[in-house]
């Protein structure tokens, strides 16, 4: 232990084998990555096995932590290992890369308040990449032609973007309406979705 | 007044907050090897007690957990019978806070002096010279008087000083 980067590696090392040994105890309740892509880091966190949430940074990957620990558990702990995050590394790499255009991962929308918002997450998971649909479609689709706001809100309070696609979701008339993770975003999504379907 | 509860803080930036300071500590008291250790046990313990009894305004996390790492650091060197921390400290004390003695050692030198302190100055040594706690903060991870601290630190450096003197330590020309 001589150098700053030896310490740097051994830093590393210690904090790997202290993740482990926290989940082998069974001492952590939500792991967490981040994912570096085209569109900034993304903060993944899996409960029981399965993805309760995606986050951008622009939602501030530390309030973010804080909304897991107050809604599910203040057990949250980085992993290098956690296969649902590995599999989610892995499956939005390839997704960024143009080789993926839906993802096969386990969720849990827990953390999607009420019984219409998670209906609505369900009916985004069934629009492919490279089409679109309006808010006002979704509530007819949902048999609610009038709950066009409640639609809305269920898109905005997607708890995981990018792998349930509420970006495919424009407002009538083309305009693209809101997003989480910023409009910018939102568009890059679609641009780079148009190229994949085509 | 409505009762304000805070919630519990998520563990992973407290974690990510400490751990470099955390291993600091713990390879001045125990070495690099028995460090990665002991690392394992102090977080591990962090995390089954967390969160900290009081995490109200001002309560001191830090201090917390490196008090967590030094006594798995002391039940350590105790278990192995290599070195038993002496509470009994020497009667008068020059008070020496001149730890310009450390910046003269190489990094390696340094380290290797310090495990050669007696436990409870290697502590002191490392918290208020590495980490740059205030003697204060040294007292409350060592769980001791703000002025013993101040006095093994003294101490330590002391006899930091003293090796060099007597070229026994590699200096940095």
């Amino acid at each position: 232990m001589t150098t700053t980067a030896e310490f740097d590696v051994m830093l590393d090392r210690a904090s790997r084998a202290f993740e482990d040994r926290a989940v082998e105890e069974g001492l952590v309740d939500v792991t967490v990555a981040t994912i570096a892509t085209p569109i900034g880091d993304l903060l993944v966190a899996v409960a029981d096995s399965a993805i309760v949430r995606v986050a951008f940074d622009v939602e501030d990957h530390l309030l973010v932590l804080e909304q897991l620990a107050d809604t599910i558990s203040p057990r949250v702990l980085e992993s290098h290992t956690d296969p649902v995050l590995e599999a989610a590394r892995t499956q939005l790499g390839e997704y960024f890369a143009g080789e993926r255009a839906s993802f096969d991962l386990p969720l849990d929308l827990r953390l999607a308040r009420g019984p219409f918002r998670r209906e609505v997450l369900d009916l985004l998971r069934d629009i492919p990449a490279g089409e679109t649909r309006t808010y006002a479609q979704l509530a007819a689709t949902a048999g609610r032609p009038n709950a066009v706001r409640a639609v809305g809100s269920g898109c905005a309070t997607n708890p995981v973007p990018v792998v349930i696609p509420c970006h495919r979701v424009l407002r009538t008339g083309g305009h693209l309406g809101g997003y989480l993770g910023g409009v910018e975003r939102k568009q890059w999504l679609l641009d780079h979705e148009q190229r994949l379907a085509g | 007044m409505p009762l304000v509860t805070t919630p519990t803080p998520p563990f992973q930036p407290f974690y990510a907050a400490h751990s470099a300071a955390v291993l600091r500590l713990l390879v001045g008291m125990v070495g690099p090897t028995d460090a990665e250790d002991c690392f394992q046990d102090t977080f591990l313990k962090a995390l089954r007690a967390w969160p900290p009894a009081d995490t109200g305004a001002g309560a001191r996390t830090d201090s917390w957990v490196l008090t967590i790492a030094h006594r798995t650091a002391l039940d350590l060197l105790r278990r192995s019978g290599r070195e038993v921390p002496v509470d009994a400290l020497p009667e008068q004390a020059v008070v020496d806070d001149d730890d310009r003695v450390l910046a003269t050692l190489d990094a390696g030198a340094m380290w290797t002096a310090v495990r050669a302190l007696p436990p409870k100055q290697r502590g002191a040594v490392v918290l208020r010279s590495v980490l740059d706690l205030s003697h204060a903060q040294v007292a409350e991870v060592l769980a001791c008087s703000e002025a013993a601290a101040r006095r093994s630190y003294a101490d330590g450096i002391a006899a930091l000083r003293g090796r060099v003197e007597q070229g026994e330590l590699e200096v940095n020309r």
